[in-house]
C-alpha cells in the first residue's frame, strides 16, 4: 500500500465507541499489513482499544463504531461530533442501530427483565438508534463487520483529497463476478444478495448460504420484488423475515420489507 | 479527601470505571464499575430459529466470535441430542485455533507488553523495537487468515452452523497457510522465551481455576468442568455450582461459586489443570521456561498466552496436514424440543450457554455466562490486594498498575464497558 507521504502536521484521527461488539475497531486493529504505514502518516490521537495516549481536540476525523443505546451514549455523540471536523459511522452498528436494534420491535423493558435480577440498576434508551439519529455524519461505511479493505481505502481517500470508491453493486453481482451458483436458483435456499450493498464478496453464497444482509440495504434493490421472491422458499417459518430483520434491521428498507414478510406470514407448507 | 482520577481504561475491548474508597488509610471498598450498554442478546434471541443463534451470538463479541459461534453450537446439538462427526470436530478445532492465535498474539503484544515496557501502545513501542511489533503483527495475521479460510472472515465468520459447517472449506488455501504457520510456531517458541524476560510486578493470589478438562485433548470445546480445589462437573451442572449475581454498580453480571467463592477462568486456569494435554512443542516450551505449576501471578498470564499460542500453532499445523473433507459438511436436522448446554474455552476463559427449544426449532429461553462476568468479582479482589500500594502511589503510577492489573486478565468487556475511572477517596463519617 501506498500512503501520500506525511502532510504536516498528519491529520488528528479519533476512534470510539459506542455500543457494539468491537469488531469493526478490531478491523482497524486487523490490518495487519497496514497499520504501521497507517500511523506513519496520520497522527492516531484517540482509540482506546489500541493506546493509553489521548490527545485533546478537535481532530480531523472521528471514527464512530456502535449505536446510541444510552442517555450518556446520546450526551456524548454530540461532544464527539462538535470535536470532529469530518465525521464516519463506521459498520452496521453506527450506520443502522445493529442486531441490538431488534429493541426497537419490542418493549426494551421486558428484555432487560429477561436478562438481569435488577433491571432499576441499569441506564438504557427503549430504542438503538444509528449515529446519523443524533448528528450529522459525513460519511458511512456499512458491514458486520465491515471490510477492513474499505477502511483503508476511505482513509487513503481522505489523504488524497478525493471520493472514496465504494463497490457500486449489489452483493448478487459479487457473487455473479465470483462465478458461484446462485443458492437460491439452484438450492431454493432465501438470500438477501440482489438487495444488499456489496462489500463482503459475497461470502455467505461462497459457504453455500443464502447472504444475511450484513452489509445493509443496497440503493438499488427492490424489497418488494425480493419478498415475493424469497418467501415461497422459507424453510422455517418467516424465514425471509427474520433475514431481514437481523444486523440490518433498522435501516428503513429492510424494515418496510420485514414488515410486509410478515404481514403476509410464510403462508404454505413448510418444505 | 483523597482523589485519584484517570479518563478510560485503554487497550482493553469497552471501557470500564475503577473505585477504591478509603477509611483511615485503610481500604473499604472497591468497584470495578462497568457501564457496558446492555445489548439484551438473551432477551431477542427467544423467538428465533436456532439456525439464526450462532450467528447472532458471534456479534456478542468481535473479538472471540468463534467462542460464540462454538459454545452455541454445542448447546444447541445438545438440545437436539445430535454429535457432529469427528471430521466437523476436527475442522471446529482448526477453527478455534485461529481464534487463539489472533486473539493472544493480540493480547500479549499490543495489549498485555506496552503496560510491561513503559509503552503506552504496540505503535509507540514500535518507534523503539519494530521488530517486535512486526512479528507480532504478523503472528496475528496468520491466525486471522486460518478464521477466513474456514469461514469467509475472521470476525463474524459465517460457515459455522447447528450440525456443522456449511460447505466443507477448500483444502488448497488451508495447506498455503502452512508456511506461515510453520513460521509462527518458531515466532512462538520465541515469544515464550521473551515472555519470561519481562519485569512482572510481585502478585501471588491464591486462585480457585476453573476449566474445561479432556483427558485426550487440550480443554477447548469437549470436556468437564474442573476447579483446582478438586471438583468435576459435567457442563450440564454447570448452573449448580456456578452462579451470577446482578450487582448495582456493573451492567455486566458477577460470576460466583455456589458457597459464594470467586473463582478464575481463561489462560492462568488452562494452563495450570491441563498442561498435560498440551501437545509436544508447547510441553517443551514450558518446561524449557523452569516455572513451577500452578502460576499464581496474574501478570504472568501473559506466560501462559504464549505457551498457548505455541500449542494452537502446532495444532493447526498438524490438523491442516491431515485436512482431508469427508462426508457431509454438516447433519440434517431433525428439530425436537429440548434443553441443551455447552461450554468452550474462549481464548479469555469458559463461556457457557443453555438454549431451551420448541418442536420448531425455535428458542424458548437462553443463558450465557461469558467469562469476563465470571472474572469480574475476581479482578476487584485482586485490586483489594493491591490497593494498599496503589494509595502509597503517585496517581500516574497508581493509576497504570491498576490499569495493567485488569489488563492482564484480558477483559472482554466490549459486550459490556465504559470508563476507567480510578477514584480514591476517603470515606470521612
Amino acid at each position: 500500500m501506498t500512503l501520500t507521504p506525511k502532510t504536516n502536521p498528519s491529520p488528528k484521527i479519533a476512534v470510539y465507541k459506542f455500543s457494539s461488539c468491537d469488531g469493526c475497531q478490531l478491523s482497524i486493529l486487523n490490518l495487519e499489513d497496514e497499520l504501521l504505514d497507517l500511523a506513519s502518516v496520520v497522527d492516531i490521537a484517540y482509540f482506546l482499544e489500541a493506546t493509553r495516549t489521548v490527545k485533546p481536540g478537535p481532530y480531523d476525523v472521528g471514527i464512530v463504531e456502535g449505536s446510541v443505546t444510552t442517555p450518556h451514549e446520546a450526551e456524548r455523540i454530540i461532544e464527539v461530533r462538535s470535536e470532529c471536523k469530518f465525521l464516519i459511522s463506521l459498520g452496521t452498528c453506527a450506520t443502522a442501530g445493529g442486531i441490538q436494534a431488534l429493541r426497537n420491535f419490542a418493549k426494551a423493558d421486558e428484555y432487560a427483565r429477561t436478562v438481569y435480577a435488577h433491571p432499576e440498576f441499569l441506564h438504557f434508551l427503549e430504542t438503538s438508534t444509528p449515529i446519523s439519529a443524533h448528528v450529522q455524519v459525513d460519511l458511512e461505511i456499512w458491514g458486520c463487520p465491515v471490510n477492513k479493505g474499505t477502511v483503508v481505502e476511505v482513509l487513503v481517500a481522505l489523504l488524497q483529497n478525493r471520493r472514496p470508491n465504494f463497490p457500486p453493486s449489489p452483493v448478487c453481482l459479487e457473487c455473479k463476478r465470483r462465478g458461484i451458483i446462485c443458492v437460491a436458483v439452484a438450492q431454493g435456499i432465501p438470500c438477501l444478495g440482489p438487495v444488499v450493498h456489496g462489500g463482503c464478496g459475497a461470502l455467505c453464497p461462497a459457504n453455500g448460504r443464502g447472504c444475511y444482509g450484513c452489509f445493509g440495504p443496497s440503493s438499488a434493490g427492490n424489497f418488494t420484488a425480493l419478498v415475493a421472491c424469497m418467501m415461497p422458499h422459507d424453510r422455517y417459518p418467516n424465514e425471509t423475515a427474520n433475514l431481514l430483520r437481523s444486523f440490518s434491521n433498522s435501516s428503513p428498507a429492510f424494515r418496510v420489507a420485514a414488515d410486509t414478510a410478515l404481514k403476509v406470514g410464510t403462508s404454505k407448507e413448510i418444505k | 479527601m483523597k482523589t485519584i482520577e484517570v479518563p478510560a481504561l485503554a487497550r482493553v475491548e469497552g471501557e470500564g470505571g475503577l473505585y477504591i474508597g478509603l477509611k483511615d488509610d485503610q481500604v473499604v471498598e472497591i468497584r470495578l464499575d462497568i457501564y457496558e450498554p446492555p445489548r439484551f442478546f438473551e432477551g431477542f434471541l427467544v423467538g428465533r430459529f436456532l439456525q439464526e443463534v450462532p450467528d447472532i451470538t458471534a456479534r456478542i463479541c468481535g473479538i472471540c466470535p468463534v467462542a460464540y459461534q462454538m459454545s452455541s453450537v454445542t448447546a444447541l446439538e445438545k438440545a437436539l441430542d445430535v454429535e457432529v462427526s469427528p471430521q466437523v470436530y476436527t475442522l471446529r478445532r482448526l477453527m478455534y485455533c485461529g481464534e487463539y492465535i489472533e486473539s493472544h498474539a493480540l493480547h500479549i503484544y499490543l495489549l498485555q507488553a506496552p503496560d510491561l515496557l513503559g509503552q503506552a501502545s504496540a505503535l509507540d513501542l514500535a518507534a523503539i523495537a519494530p521488530d517486535v511489533v512486526k512479528n507480532a503483527l504478523r503472528m496475528k495475521k496468520i491466525g486471522n487468515e486460518v478464521l477466513k479460510a474456514i469461514g469467509g472472515r475472521s470476525v463474524h465468520p459465517v460457515n459455522a452452523c447447528v450440525g456443522g459447517f456449511y460447505r466443507w472449506p477448500d483444502a488448497t488455501p488451508l495447506r498455503a497457510l502452512l508456511p506461515e504457520l510453520e513460521w509462527g510456531l518458531e515466532a512462538a517458541k520465541e515469544t515464550v522465551r521473551w515472555s519470561l524476560t519481562l519485569p512482572y510486578p510481585d502478585l501471588k493470589i491464591d486462585y480457585e481455576f476453573v476449566a474445561l478438562h479432556h483427558a485426550d485433548e487440550y480443554g477447548v470445546i469437549k470436556g468437564d468442568v474442573w476447579s483446582s480445589k478438586g471438583s468435576k462437573i459435567s457442563v450440564a451442572d454447570y448452573e449448580t455450582h456456578y452462579i451470577e449475581e446482578h450487582v448495582k454498580h456493573s451492567n455486566a453480571l458477577h460470576g460466583h461459586t455456589v458457597d459464594g467463592g470467586t473463582y478464575l477462568v481463561g489462560p492462568l486456569a488452562r494452563l495450570n489443570l491441563n498442561h498435560a494435554q498440551l501437545l509436544p512443542a508447547a510441553q517443551k516450551a514450558l518446561k524449557d521456561t523452569k516455572l513451577k505449576l500452578p502460576l499464581k501471578n496474574p501478570y504472568k498470564s501473559l506466560i501462559a498466552r504464549a505457551v498457548e499460542l505455541v500449542h494452537f500453532y502446532e495444532e493447526a499445523i498438524q490438523m491442516i496436514k491431515v485436512y482431508q473433507p469427508d462426508g457431509p459438511a454438516h447433519l440434517d436436522l431433525k428439530l425436537k424440543a429440548g434443553e441443551g448446554a455447552g461450554a468452550s474455552e474462549a481464548p479469555r476463559g469458559l463461556l457457557y450457554h443453555r438454549y431451551k427449544i420448541d418442536e420448531n426449532g425455535l428458542i424458548k429461553f437462553v443463558k450465557i455466562i461469558p467469562p469476563t462476568a465470571q472474572n469480574l468479582p475476581r479482578i476487584e479482589a485482586d485490586l483489594f490486594a493491591l490497593a494498599p500500594k496503589l494509595v502509597k502511589m503517585e496517581q500516574e503510577q497508581a493509576t497504570l498498575t491498576a490499569e495493567h492489573l485488569v489488563r492482564s486478565y484480558d477483559p472482554c468487556i466490549s459486550c459490556a464497558t465504559h470508563f476507567l475511572k480510578l477514584k480514591v477517596e476517603e470515606i470521612r463519617d
